[in-house]
Order: structure tokens, then C-alpha cells, then sequence
């Protein structure tokens, strides 16, 4: 398999898309970073794929995306530990089920900081970075859900709406150096998150997730919609008037 | 825990190369122009827990001056020459002096570099640290020979003055040191006497390699430069064949003109090719040749023009015409975008030479990769700790990296080098990109690599000040 990317980070790898992207990006023969909360896990997969490769090809890096502070010398050490960096995922996210009739600003709070915040502290040196050295591909991961404000999930449609467009601005900014910033939407994915839902339209796996999202992210697009099938879901969902979409239970 | 030190300013990151361009990495670049900034600078970064690379002009064709993500120390803009003593030809210069800027100011008072390296951009501090050598190395040694002092900053912040009397072991150990047991922070250099800003060259080709070698070491003792080119495309009994040239300072009373060739502005190199093409732009013309057809062509060519029409010529050149070619062409390292290029250099004993090189070239023409520049010199032994040289000569080949080439060339290196080490050969680490560090630590028998470490243990201890190709060949 062809490496794409010599050293990749991808923050949010413990589990789902984040963890199949890590593990991809290894088997292509990419070292790489996995950053998340839950330390123990990570070294789970970090051993697994250090094992099958038969040399050290996963570091892992126990940070929660809430620690905004830590960021900027944790990014340089990781980077300082691949001996470079070229790739930056930002997977970390968290879809709290809310009811009709909820209103839980903790809970939406822990979402815009995991989703959106977290994401910023992350991948703004980031940019600083690639845009000095022009070079370098950003990925955010962000959701279908971001396009549409829906009556089941206003926070977390905001979070990924927010992502979105901070990600676009981004790529307007270091775009013009160079630098790739892929805004990712993937649709329903097979995934600890989407774990309690029942019945779900065009499911993928977190596997075959990644490496769409990999092909792209290696043809700098500015927005993957996973699988693509989902843009001209999307299309339709967007193009529904507000009047008509306030009474679709989506 | 380190995650408790502070990050280092993001403004300071850079892509750093190489001058071949194959090799480069993200490094925190600080540009001090004096001793109190470098000391700032070694604290910074020992504060954050990351080392220190050394770098001059970045001359250097791979890794010798890259560390991928540590603080880059370039020291191009301390560049000051604090002392000019006419009368005996010696210099005092920071480190970042060029041998532009060198031989610029001194030419005309009738001095020139002793050592002269094939392009004028690399930096002194640089030069000596990678204890470079230039077409005279038979006559006149390396660089390291003709200095005098040095002043070095060590990593502990401690300045110290060595010079071959007051300690030879530091002094012999730092120069070639790769950088690594203290940051240069000024030379004094010995220059020599020239009466003409001209060389008599006389200009030979030979048919074969032992032409070529046997030519080369007959002219050691006649002539201070000797330079061979190696047509590395020829293959079976014109395998090695190749131009030579030898070159004298002209005396005074041979130069009529002499105090006008002594004006820096004499040694120009021209800006224009034939007159018409801007050299600036000749690099783009000769991109598309610079792939196997073209430069067979273009290596053919030159041997032929130069075994015949330029066959046993004598003309005079100026000091920088003949010293720089690689200045000649302005940018020339482009040409082999994007991929870059690598050189290789390996030292022979004399009796051995033949047969070595003979090999290697054989070897690249086998792989499907011949060198696309080879050239050929003449070397004696130094007294340097980390010395390359050797009794015999060294051959330099220059291979362009590609995509899809880069792992069969990084192999071919090792298959190159091997002939050397059984040899009891040596290598060149200034130039080096690609050499497997087990090969060039066999070249050293003697505990020269232990003596080494030894002294870095003391002068460094902390391992502040590293490389990539320090990391690769010399403490891994």
C-alpha cells in the first residue's frame, strides 16, 4: 500500500472513525500520533498496530480536548516524536442524546467544547504551522448533522455547523500557502456513538470510513461527504424550506 | 513532566534543507548575531527539553544540518570579520563568514583562502566543523589546517579558546566534529600569499579510470589544484574516462596585470552566458536534460569537446572561475527539483582506488542509476580526530532522488560504500544523506568514535547539540 502521509496525528483515536483512521494511516506505513482521554485504550491499539508492523509506528499521548492549555507543547512534542508532522486529524468528538423537551446547557456545553473548542485549540497552531511551512493537511471531522438545524440535536448541530465553517475559514486562510484543510461529513457511521440508534439509514463501518476520508484527505478536497452519496442527501436536506423542515421529524 | 514547559514560539518555525534538497525538516530557527543571543537560544531550548542543531549557510548536500524539529541554530548572520592583519595574512571572523565574504575582502591586499571549498556560499564556522577540503587537498589539507583559534561556545555557557597547543584534543576533535561538542563562535584562519588573481590551469583527459588516476598522481607534486570529471555514464574499456585539471597560482612576474586580476570586481563570475543567456535563468534550460538520455548526452558531449579540442590545453582562469564552479550556474541545485539530489564521496587508499571505483561505477550503470556529475581528487591525511581523508583518492558522485528511485538509491549508497570500508576507505560526512551508519562507523579501527564520545560526554553531557546525520553516522 502506498503511503500517503509520513506522520500523522489524529486526536479522538481511542475509538471509533478516529481509531480506524489511526490504525489505516499505520497500515500504509505512516507513523502516527494517537491522542485522546483514555490512555489505557490507546495503548490497546497503539500495541496492536506496533505489533503487526514489527516496529514502533503508533505513539499514543493521554490528553483530554477539554485541556485547552496543554496544547500548544503537547503538539510540538508530538510532532518532535513522529520527527515531523504532515497530517493533523481532528476526530474527537461526542453526540449527547437529548430528548424533545430537554434543555441541558451542561450538557451542551460539553459538546461545543469537545466538538468545536477542543478542535480550535488543536488546529489553530496547527495552521500556524503549515501556513509558515507551507505544507501540511488538516482534516476536521464534522457531521452531515452540522448542515441543518434540527429539533433533536440543536447543540450538536451546532457544534458541527460551527466546525464547518471555522474549518472553511481556515482553509481560506492557509489555503493559499499550500496547505489542505479537508472539512469531512460523514453521514451514519458504525460507531460507539451511533451505538443506541435503531434502524439507520446507509450505514458504513468506521473501517470503510476511513479510508474514504484517507483518499480524500490525500487529494486535499475541500469537503468529503462519507460516503459521498450523503452531498446529495445533504442537498435535498438543505434545500427543504425552514417553514416545511420545522415540521419534519429528522 | 514535560508537558509542564512552555511551547516554543510557533513564528520561529521553518522548512530547513539541505543543499540537495532531498533532505529537509520543521526546525525552530533563531538567527543570533552575537555570543549573548546563542547563549539565550542554548538555554531556551535546553529549558523545553529539545536539542540544538548547529548551521551556517545550509551548504552542506544532506543532513548535516537538520534536526527535524529541534531549535536550529544558524549562525549566518554573525558574520562579522573582526580582524585583518595584511601582513601575515591572518584573519580573525565569526563563524558565519562565507568564503565570499573572505576572499572579497583580502584579495586585493594579495591573500586568498588557503582552502577553498567548490562553491564560495559556505560559511566558515560551518566549513570547519564539517573540516571541509577543496581541489588543493594533496597540497594544502583541509580547512581545519590552516586555523589557528578557535573560540567555542560550550553548551554549559562556558566560552573557551583552543588553539593545537593549548588543547589539541579538543582542537583536533572539534574541527570535524560534526557540530556537536560546541558552537563555533569565532576562528582564526591563516590565508595565503597570492601575487595574481589568476591560475596557469592545463586542462587533460584520459581514456580510462587508471588514466585518470595515474594522471592525477603524477600531477600532485607539479600542480596545488588537481580536479578530475568523470564521465559516469561510459561504460566497458572507456568505463572512468574522463577530463582532468591542474591548476598553479600564476607568479608575479608571470602577470602583467596582476594587481588589476587582484580587484574582487576581476573575479566576477559573468552573469551572462556567451554574453546573451542570463546565467540566472540557465538552470530552467537544463531541467529538461536532467534525466538519464539527457545527461548521457550531455556527459558525452563534454568528454568529447574536451579530449579533443580541449585536450592538453593550457589557459589562464581567474582564482574564482576555476575555484566555484558550482557558483557557475546560479541555482543549479534546482535542476533536480522536486525530488532533490544526494552525493556520495568515499576516500580510497591509492592501491585500492582503482579497483573500488571501478566498481562502484559499475554498480550505479547495473542498478539503472548512474551518477549524473562524478568527480575525482586527490587527498593526504590530517590530523583531525574524525578525519576523512586518506592517502589516496576520493570520487564523488551525484545521483538526482526521486519518488520512485529514492529507496533503490538509498540502497545502492550502502552497495557503493562497503568496497570502501573493506578498503580501509573513508567517507565524506559534509555531503552525506544516505549512508547507513554501521558502514561509516567501520571506517573508524582505531577507537577514534570512542574518543569522540568521550570528549562530547565532557564538553556536552546533556546532549544539547545534535544532528540528523550526527544521530545517523556518529552517536546514534
Amino acid at each position: 500500500m502506498t503511503r500517503r502521509f509520513a506522520h500523522a496525528l489524529v486526536i479522538g483515536a481511542s475509538s471509533g472513525i478516529g481509531e480506524a483512521l489511526a490504525r489505516h494511516l499505520a497500515s500504509e506505513g505512516t507513523r502516527v500520533a494517537l491522542v485522546a482521554r483514555r490512555g489505557e485504550r490507546l495503548a490497546e491499539i497503539a500495541g496492536d498496530i506496533n505489533r503487526a508492523a514489527g516496529e514502533e509506528r503508533a505513539l499514543t499521548f493521554a490528553h483530554d480536548v477539554c485541556h485547552r492549555d496543554e496544547v500548544p507543547v503537547l503538539l510540538q512534542e508530538i510532532a518532535r516524536a513522529l520527527g515531523g508532522l504532515d497530517l493533523v486529524i481532528y476526530s474527537s468528538g461526542v453526540g449527547h442524546p437529548v430528548s424533545f423537551t430537554e434543555y441541558s446547557t451542561d450538557k451542551d456545553v460539553d459538546m461545543i467544547e469537545v466538538n468545536l473548542l477542543g478542535a480550535m485549540a488543536w488546529l489553530n497552531p496547527t495552521a500556524e504551522r503549515f501556513w509558515r511551512l507551507q505544507q501540511g493537511t488538516i482534516v476536521g471531522i464534522g457531521s452531515v448533522a452540522g448542515d441543518r438545524g434540527r429539533s433533536g440535536a440543536p447543540a450538536y448541530n451546532t457544534s458541527k455547523a460551527a466546525l464547518h465553517t471555522y474549518l472553511e475559514a481556515l482553509r481560506n486562510r492557509v489555503g493559499r500557502r499550500g496547505v489542505k484543510v479537508v472539512t469531512v461529513k460523514p453521514g451514519f457511521v458504525d460507531t460507539p456513538m451511533v451505538a443506541d440508534f435503531k434502524n439507520l439509514p446507509m450505514v458504513v463501518s468506521a473501517d470503510r470510513a476511513a479510508a474514504i476520508i484517507l483518499r480524500k484527505a490525500g487529494r486535499g478536497v475541500s469537503t468529503a461527504y462519507v460516503p459521498a452519496r450523503w452531498r446529495l442527501v445533504s442537498l435535498v436536506v438543505r434545500s427543504i424550506p425552514s417553514f416545511i423542515f420545522k415540521y419534519l421529524k429528522v | 513532566m514535560s508537558r509542564m514547559r512552555d511551547a516554543l514560539p510557533g513564528r520561529q518555525v521553518e522548512w530547513v534543507e539541505g543543499w540537495g534538497r532531498a533532505a529537509g525538516a520543521a526546525g525552530y530557527v533563531y538567527r543570533p548575531t552575537n555570543v549573548g543571543q546563542i547563549r539565550e537560544v542554548l538555554e531556551l531550548a535546553r529549558s523545553r527539553g529539545v536539542p540544538v542543531v548547529l548551521r551556517g549557510a545550509g551548504r552542506s548536500y544532506g543532513d548535516a544540518a537538520l534536526l527535524a524539529e529541534a531549535v536550529v541554530l544558524d549562525l549566518s548572520e554573525m558574520n562579522r570579520i573582526l580582524g585583518w592583519d595584511a601582513s601575515n595574512g591572518v584573519a580573525q571572523v565569526e563563524p558565519g563568514v562565507t568564503f565570499h565574504d573572505l576572499w572579497r575582502s583580502v584579495l586585493a591586499d594579495g591573500w586568498w583562502p588557503e582552502v577553498v571549498t567548490g562553491t564560495m556560499t559556505p560559511t566558515l564556522g560551518g566549513g570547519l566543523a564539517m573540516n571541509v577540503h577543496g581541489k588543493n587537498n594533496w597540497t594544502r589539507g583541509t580547512l581545519g589546517e590552516h586555523c589557528l583559534e578557535l573560540t567555542m561556545l560550550l553548551p554549559s555557557g562556558e566560552l573557551r579558546t583552543v588553539t593545537p597547543e593549548t588543547d589539541g584534543e579538543l582542537f583536533h576533535a572539534v574541527i570535524g566534529g560534526f557540530g556537536q561538542l560546541g558552537v563555533i563562535v569565532g576562528a582564526r584562519v591563516r590565508l595565503k600569499r597570492v601575487h595574481s588573481g589568476r591560475l596557469e590551469v592545463h586542462a587533460v583527459a584520459a581514456q580510462d579510470l587508471a588514466t585518470m588516476l595515474r594522471l592525477a598522481d603524477d600531477a600532485k607534486n607539479r600542480w596545488e589544484y588537481v580536479v578530475g570529471w568523470i564521465d559516469a555514464f561510459a561504460s566497458g574499456g572507456r568505463s572512468g574516462r574522463g577530463l582532468l585539471h591542474f591548476a598553479n597560482h600564476v607568479k608575479a612576474d608571470e602577470d602583467p596585470a596582476a594587481q588589476e586580476s587582484l580587484r574582487a570586481e576581476a573575479q566576477d563570475l559573468p552573469a551572462r552566458l556567451a554574453g546573451v543567456v542570463p546565467k540566472a535563468l540557465l538552470w530552467r534550460f537544463l531541467k529538461p536534460l536532467t534525466n538519464r538520455p539527457g545527461m548521457r548526452l550531455i556527459n558525452a558531449v563534454k568528454f568529447r569537446l574536451g579530449s579533443t579540442i580541449g585536450n592538453d590545453k593550457r589557459y589562464r582562469q581567474t582564482l574564482a572561475e576555476f575555484s566555484f564552479l558550482l557558483d557557475y550556474v546560479p541555482n543549479w541545485e534546482r535542476v533536480y527539483l522536486p525530488g532533490g539530489l544526494i552525493q556520495h564521496q568515499s576516500f580510497v587508499p591509492v592501491a585500492e582506488a582503482e579497483g573500488v571505483f571501478a566498481r562502484q561505477l559499475e554498480l550505479c550503470r547495473r542498478a539503472g542509476l548512474p551518477s549524473f556529475l562524478a568527480v575525482l581528487k586527490r587527498h593526504r591525511p590530517d590530523p583531525f580526530l574524525l578525519t576523512h581523508a586518506v592517502d589516496g583518492f576520493s570520487l564523488a558522485l551525484d545521483f538526482p532522488v526521486t519518488a520512485s528511485n529514492r529507496d533503490r538509491l538509498w540502497r545502492l549508497v550502502a552497495d557503493l560504500a562497503e568496497p570502501v570500508v573493506e578498503a580501509g576507505g573513508r567517507f565524506y560526512p559534509a555531503k552525506d544523506a544516505a549512508l547507513p551508519g554501521e558502514l561509516y562507523r567501520a571506517t573508524f579501527r582505531d577507537g577514534q568514535l570512542e574518543r569522540f564520545a568521550a570528549i562530547k560526554e565532557r564538553t556536552d553531557p546533556g546532549r544539547l547539540l545534535r544532528s540528523a546525520l550526527a544521530d545517523r553516522l556518529l552517536l546514534p
